[in-house]
């Protein structure tokens, strides 16, 4: 056996084609015409610019918009003069284009390569790409050997480019192999799009064009010659790690009910119209989260309270019987807005940000409660507020619903008439005091992010400590269990929309905690919900007992692998 | 001609979508425009190249120095550091 580092999970079973790094070869000879040369190579930028935007186009619908975000800023390479101009110059010294572009290439990957990171060296990886793209154009020789693959094999190669990547047919490739590259190389970033298992960085290949191996990409192993047993074992693996996707994508609409009949409501954290269009495929059942920041966000102006009605109305069409919880604006922190002028602060993240903002710039708040308001005529409205930490300011808030809900009537403006009002739990003042702060509200949701980065004292933009901040701290659920306890006795009810609430690792002690709501990003929707099909609440309550006495979050991860 | 350092916050720097963004604005405005790795020191580079920006190597937290020269170079600085300050729109 052989391993490697895991790049994108699954187990795949199969014949292995051993890829060599395109064929950049060129037949040498005189440039008698540099006019002509530099005609060609216009010719070949052209070309080669054509078949990026093909190879955007037709990874963006396999893979989606990140995966195809390469070949945009490949595109941009190819169009730079910083990469075109030596190569131009060369050409004018009396070099063909071949190998101008080959020298000019090989120079700047070089250049990258002798920086010494991770980084540039997958950008030296991106310009020979393009290089070798321009090359083979100019030579007149076909593409890669993987764009006409017509069995199914398991593809091993030193590194593969973007462009050998994304060539290669739809079903022909049942997990990748590399010898050099990490778990942030394309390839990787690449096939856990796509679903495929992969496994990079193993070394030297040393393999005959079609063995058959075993690759296991969530361990990280490729095994070569398995013998049946073994082939049956991971056959069997590939068919059920599948088969948890399939089923679960295939469920994603049902409810989620815990094997003893306890109903869990898996909702959306969501920014637009198209997001919540999405939500409803991936079986949200509401929205858990609306995040008002991207109608502010990027816009020269603010918008006013008319367009503001327009978007949250869309939304809101999306969920004609569900929940959506809008949460008022959420700037300062690390998120800033160019329509507004903010102080520069020392500790942004415990500076004049969420609510307090809000509080200062009352015209907005009004805006946005008011369009909020108008949006939800004939229908219930979620409305939360960010970043509270005091009773006063809920009371506040609250105070000022009331008053623009009153000013509404007086202008005999249709609206909501179903408001319920809550906080967003991320301030831990907030959620040792929840308590008191129940009785102003109608719901409570749990930002983990923020709530653990406050409660561990960890700045998770920080990369010397971010990796302390695991929301599965001891501290962070009973902070959780302070949060549901007194709204439950209250009758209100309590969410989570951190990213804890999207890891179906999680899921049984949010549950066991008694959190009635879990809103997540929608791709994770589905396996939170099978997550949840398969425990019974009384089974996760006893855990969720035993993880809020036990050392730390690695103690907690322990105990719920073991489960 | 203008000039204004801002620091970078988006967690990957100024690369990958961050930079392509970046570059895309720049060549936008006609003005000549130039950043800089202040943090680093690094020479001031094309900001309309997006080899020169991913040269200057700009990581979360680095402060940068734009400059913008030209007919829109007002327009031009606005528009690049609000892109800045949204986080690149994320």
């Amino acid at each position: 056996m052989i391993t490697g580092v895991p790049a994108s999970a699954g187990v795949a079973v199969g014949p292995l084609h051993i890829h060599v790094i395109g064929d950049t070869l060129y037949e040498e000879r005189s440039n008698l015409d540099a006019a002509e040369e530099l005609r060609r190579l216009d010719d070949a930028v052209v070309a080669v610019d054509t078949r990026l935007t093909e190879l955007e186009e037709s990874t963006r619908t396999r893979a989606g918009d990140d995966a195809a975000e390469i070949f945009g800023v490949h595109k941009l390479f190819l169009a730079d003069p910083s990469f075109s101009d030596p190569i131009r110059s060369l050409i004018e010294q009396g070099r063909t284009a071949e190998s101008a572009v080959f020298e000019g290439s090989e120079a700047l990957a070089s250049e990258f390569e002798d920086i010494g990171d991770d980084y540039f060296s997958q950008r030296a990886v991106d310009i020979r790409d393009i290089g070798g793209q321009l090359i083979r154009t100019l030579a007149g020789v076909g593409g890669s050997d993987l764009g006409t693959l017509s069995t199914p094999v398991v593809i091993a190669a030193d590194d593969l480019t973007p462009s050998d990547t994304a060539t290669i047919p739809d079903g022909m490739v049942l997990a990748f192999v590399t010898a050099v590259g990490s778990a942030t190389s394309h390839t990787a970033i690449l096939a856990r799009a796509m679903g495929v298992p992969a496994v990079v960085g193993i070394g030297d290949l040393g393999f005959e064009e079609g063995t058959t191996v075993i690759v296991d990409g969530a361990a990280g192993s490729v095994i070569p010659d398995p013998n049946e047993d073994q082939i049956a074992e991971a056959i069997l693996r590939g068919e059920n790690a599948k088969a948890i996707a399939d089923e679960a994508l295939a469920s994603a609409a049902e409810p989620a009910v815990t094997l003893d009949g306890h109903g869990v409501e898996v909702v959306a954290n969501i920014g637009t119209a198209a997001d919540a269009r999405r939500a409803v495929e991936f079986g949200a059942e509401g929205v858990g989260l609306l995040r008002t920041e991207f109608l502010f966000l990027d816009q020269p102006a603010l918008p006013d309270e008319l367009e503001q009605m327009a978007e949250y109305a869309e939304i809101f069409s999306h969920f004609p019987n569900q929940p959506v919880v809008v949460r008022t604006l959420d700037v300062g922190g690390d998120k800033h807005l160019p329509s507004i002028d903010l102080e520069e602060e020392l500790n942004p993240f415990l500076g004049k940000r969420g609510i307090r903002l809000t509080f200062a710039e009352d015209s907005l708040f009004r805006d946005q409660v008011r369009a909020i308001l108008r949006a939800g005529a004939g229908r219930a409205v979620q409305i939360m507020f960010p970043m509270v930490g005091s009773v006063d300011e809920v009371r506040r808030a609250r105070a000022r619903v009331d008053e623009l809900t009153a000013e509404l009537d007086s202008e005999w403006t249709p609206r909501a008439t179903d408001i319920e009002i809550g906080v967003m739990i991320e301030v831990p003042s907030a959620a040792v005091m929840a308590d008191v702060l129940v009785d102003h509200v109608d719901f409570f949701s749990i930002g983990t992010n923020d709530l653990t980065q406050y409660t561990l004292a960890v700045d998770r933009t920080n990369p010397a400590v971010a990796h302390m901040a695991d929301a599965l701290h001891p501290a962070v659920l009973r902070l959780i269990r302070a949060v549901v306890e007194p709204a439950h006795v209250a009758g209100k009810w309590v969410g989570v929309c951190g990213e804890l609430a999207g890891d179906p690792v999680a899921a049984p002690i949010l549950v066991g905690l008694g959190v009635d709501e879990l809103s997540m990003s929608a791709p994770s929707i589905p396996l939170v919900k099978q997550a949840i099909r398969a425990i019974s609440r009384s089974a996760v309550r006893d855990l969720a007992m035993r993880a809020l006495d036990l050392d730390g979050p690695a103690e907690v991860r322990e105990l719920l692998s073991t489960r | 001609m203008i000039d204004h350092t801002i620091t970078i916050t988006h967690e990957v720097g100024l690369h990958a979508r961050p930079a392509a963004t970046f570059v895309k604005k720049a060549a936008e405005f006609e003005s000549a425009i130039t950043i800089e790795n202040v943090t680093r020191g690094s020479d001031s580079m094309n900001a309309k190249s997006v080899v020169s920006v991913f040269k200057a190597a700009v990581a979360q937290g680095h402060d940068v120095k734009i400059v913008t020269d030209g007919s829109d170079e007002r327009e031009a600085m606005d528009a690049l550091v609000g892109l800045i300050e949204s986080n690149f729109g994320e």
